[in-house]
C-alpha cells in the first residue's frame, strides 16, 4: 500500500476508568475490505465512532487520505456509516431514507432520482421505494440501510454488526451481496464484527482486537494458519495448545509431556518456554505407524468430519478431525501426526 | 342467569356515568332553559347565549383566558421541550438530578403554595400583576406537565437515529429537527393541547398571580356564583366545557391515528408475503 485510505496512529480512548482503546495503530487502503474483529467489549465499536466522529480519542491521530480528522463533525466527515440497529429514519419512505444524505450535499432533483434508483437496484429493492419502513422485513432493511450509507459515495463505509440482527440462512446470502457491493462500489469497507467466521469470509485483511490492543493484523489465512499470538488462535477457530519447551538442537522441536514434536521454531530462543497452535484438521489420525499416540475418548460426527477427542497424556487431550469415511471407536488407540509447519508456535503468555 | 348479569352490568355502568357526568349534564341542560331559576324549567331558549354576548365583562374575561391559555401553552411547549431535551441529550450533567427535580416539583407542589409563592416573590420585586404574571404563573404550573409528555417521547426516540442523520451530512440541529422533531411531535401536540386545558380552567393560580383588569374567566364565573347562579353562567360554562372537550378529543386524535398508522403497518406487513428472503 502506497498511502493509505485509512491511517490510524497510537489512538488511545478512556471511559471513566474503563480503557476502551490502547495505543491503537492501523492502516486501511483503499478500496479494501477491512474487519475489526474481537470479543464484546474489546473496543472495536469505539474505534469505529471515533472514526466516525462520535467519539474523539483522548489520544492519537486519525487521518483521511493524509487530512487529521480531529475535531472534524461527523457530518463533515467523508465516512458514512451504516448502524447495528440500521437507524432508518420511520417517518420516511424506503426512497426519501437513500435520499437523505443526498439531499444533505445540495444535489439536484434529477441526480438524486438517478443515485436513489441505482441503489435501490443494487440493493434489489427497486419495487419497495415508496414503503414505510414499518412495513419492511429484516432483511430488507439491512439493504435500505446499505443503500442509505452508499448513497452519498462516501470513501469509507463503516458496517457495524451488519449481519447480526439476520438469522443464519440470510446472514450467508447477505455475505456474498456485501462482498459484490464492495467491489462493485470500490469503496472501502470496515466492519466490525465479534463472527470470526464472517471477517474470514468477508475481509481483505483483519485487525483481531483484544481489551483495547490490536493483537495481529493480516490476511484471513494468515490470521488463521500463522496466529500471532494464543488469544488469536484461540478467538479464530479451533485449535489444539500444546504446551512445551523449545529445543532448537538439530531438527527444532517441542518437548511436551508426551513427547518430542517437530516444529517450526520461528524466532524463539533454545529452552524457550512455548505454546503450539495445531488445527484440528491439520492432525491426521493413523491406527497404527509413526505419531504421538492416544486412545479415542469421545467423537462427535460433524458431517464432513468426525472430530476426536483423543487423550495423550493423563492430563492432556487433544482433538484432532478425521476425514469422511475413517471410523473410530471409543477406546481405540491412534497414532495422531501432523507435518512441522503445520502448526503455529507462539511465545508462552502468562 | 347470563340475562341478569348483563343487565347488572349495564346498571353498573349507568350508575357510573350518572355519577360523573350527570351535575355536567344537568349545568349544559339549564343554560337553555327559558327561566330564570335553576329549579323550574321553562321551556328551551338560547336567549342566555344571546345575553352572553351583551354581557362585556364575561366577554372580557373569556378573552383575558384564552390570550393567557395560547400565550402560556406556547411557551411553557417551548420551555418544556428544551428541559427534555437537556434531560435526555446532554449526558449526566452535575446539575441534572437537581434540575429533574426542580422540573417536576409542581406535579406535586399543592397549587395553593405554588400560588402565595408566585404571589409573594411578584410583590419582593415589585412587579405590578396583571396579564403578563398571569401568563408567568401559569408557565409555572404546566411546564412540567409538558415536560413529562415530551421527555417520555423522546426518551423512546433513538439517539442513534440522529447520530445517523449527522452521519449522513446533518448538522447536530437540523438532525435534530428532520429525525427527531417528527417522532416526538405527537407528544408536542398533547403536551400543548394539555398546556392550555390546564390554564384556561385554572382558578387558585390566577387568583393570586393575575391582578386587576385581567381577570380571567374562571375567576369571573366564580366570584358571580357567589351572587347567586345565573343561567349565563351556565351558558357560558357550557362553552367552556365545549372547548376543553374539543381540546382533549383533538389530543386523543393525535395519539390514537399515530396508534392506527402503526397498527396499519403491522396488519400490512402480515399481508405482504415477504419476497425478499
Amino acid at each position: 500500500m502506497s498511502a493509505p485510505l485509512l491511517s490510524i496512529k497510537s489512538v488511545s480512548k478512556k471511559f471513566g476508568a474503563v480503557v476502551a482503546l490502547e495505543e491503537v495503530s492501523l492502516d486501511v487502503g483503499a478500496g479494501e475490505f477491512f474487519a475489526l474483529l474481537g470479543p464484546s467489549g474489546c473496543g472495536k465499536t469505539t474505534l469505529m465512532r471515533c472514526i466516525a466522529g462520535f467519539e474523539s480519542p483522548d489520544a492519537g491521530t486519525i487521518a483521511l487520505s493524509g487530512v487529521d480528522l480531529s475535531g472534524v463533525p461527523p457530518n463533515r466527515r467523508p465516512v458514512n456509516m451504516m448502524f447495528q440497529s440500521y437507524a432508518l429514519f420511520p417517518h420516511l419512505n424506503v426512497f426519501e431514507n437513500i435520499a437523505f444524505g443526498l439531499r444533505r450535499q445540495g444535489e439536484t432533483r434529477d441526480a438524486i432520482d438517478a443515485r436513489v434508483n441505482e441503489l435501490l437496484a443494487m440493493t434489489q429493492l427497486s419495487v419497495f421505494g415508496h414503503r414505510r419502513i414499518a412495513e419492511l422485513s429484516g432483511g430488507q432493511k439491512q439493504r435500505v440501510a446499505l443503500a442509505r450509507a452508499l448513497a452519498p459515495r462516501p470513501k469509507m463505509l463503516l458496517l457495524d454488526e451488519p449481519l447480526g440482527a439476520l438469522d443464519r440462512k440470510l446472514r450467508e446470502e447477505t455475505q456474498f451481496q456485501l462482498k459484490e457491493i464492495q467491489r462493485r462500489t470500490q469503496t472501502s469497507f470496515v466492519i466490525v464484527t465479534h463472527d470470526q467466521d464472517e471477517a474470514l469470509a468477508l475481509a481483505d485483511r483483519i485487525a483481531v482486537m483484544r481489551a483495547g490492543r490490536v493483537e495481529q493484523v493480516a490476511g484471513p489465512m494468515e490470521i488463521y494458519d500463522r496466529p500471532a499470538t494464543r488469544f488469536v488462535a484461540g478467538f479464530v477457530g479451533e485449535t489444539n495448545f500444546i504446551e512445551g519447551r523449545l529445543d532448537r538442537n538439530g531438527a527444532a522441536a517441542l518437548i511436551t509431556e508426551f513427547g518430542r514434536i517437530p516444529c517450526e521454531p520461528g524466532n524463539l530462543p533454545d529452552g524457550a518456554q512455548a505454546t503450539l497452535s495445531v488445527r484440528p484438521e491439520r492432525i491426521g489420525v493413523a491406527r497404527d505407524g509413526e505419531g504421538i499416540v492416544g486412545f479415542v475418548e469421545d467423537f462427535v460426527f460433524r458431517g464432513e468430519t468426525t472430530l476426536l477427542r483423543v487423550r495423550v497424556a493423563s492430563n492432556i487431550v487433544l482433538r484432532a478431525a478425521a476425514s469422511h469415511g475413517e471410523r473410530h471407536a471409543i477406546g481405540d488407540s491412534v497414532r495422531l501426526s501432523f507435518p512441522p509447519g503445520a502448526g503455529a508456535l507462539l511465545a508462552e503468555e502468562r | 342467569m347470563s340475562a341478569v348479569v348483563s343487565w347488572a352490568r349495564r346498571a353498573t355502568l349507568l350508575i357510573g356515568f350518572v355519577f360523573l357526568y350527570a351535575p355536567i349534564v344537568i349545568l349544559a341542560v339549564m343554560s337553555f332553559n327559558a327561566s330564570r331559576l335553576v329549579s323550574v324549567w321553562g321551556g328551551f331558549s338560547t336567549k342566555w347565549y344571546a345575553a352572553l354576548l351583551e354581557n362585556e365583562q364575561l366577554l372580557h374575561s373569556a378573552k383575558i383566558s384564552l390570550a393567557a391559555a395560547l400565550t402560556s401553552a406556547t411557551i411553557s411547549t417551548l420551555l418544556g421541550l428544551l428541559a427534555a431535551i437537556s434531560l435526555t441529550r446532554f449526558g449526566r450533567f452535575r446539575t441534572r438530578f437537581l434540575f429533574f427535580g426542580a422540573v417536576h416539583a409542581p406535579l406535586v407542589l399543592p397549587e395553593v403554595v405554588l400560588g402565595l409563592a408566585l404571589l409573594t416573590c411578584f410583590v419582593a420585586f415589585g412587579v405590578g400583576r396583571g396579564f403578563i404574571t398571569l401568563v408567568i404563573g401559569h408557565v409555572t404550573l404546566t411546564m412540567c406537565f409538558t415536560t413529562v409528555a415530551i421527555l417520555a417521547a423522546l426518551r423512546d426516540s433513538d439517539p442513534a437515529l440522529e447520530e445517523a442523520a449527522m452521519d449522513l451530512g446533518a448538522t447536530p440541529f437540523g438532525a435534530f429537527v428532520r429525525v427527531a422533531l417528527p417522532q416526538i411531535a405527537p407528544a408536542i401536540v398533547t403536551a400543548y393541547l394539555l398546556a392550555f386545558t390546564l390554564s384556561l380552567d385554572d382558578l387558585v393560580i390566577a387568583s393570586f398571580a393575575t391582578g386587576p383588569g385581567a381577570t380571567t374567566l374562571p375567576m369571573r364565573i366564580y366570584s358571580q356564583v357567589r351572587l347567586g347562579v345565573s343561567p349565563q353562567i351556565n351558558a357560558i360554562s357550557t362553552l367552556l366545557l365545549a372547548l376543553v372537550a374539543v381540546a382533549l378529543g383533538l389530543a386523543a386524535l393525535v395519539s390514537s391515528s399515530r396508534a392506527r398508522r402503526d397498527g396499519q403497518v403491522v396488519t400490512s406487513l402480515a399481508r405482504a408475503p415477504d419476497n425478499a428472503s
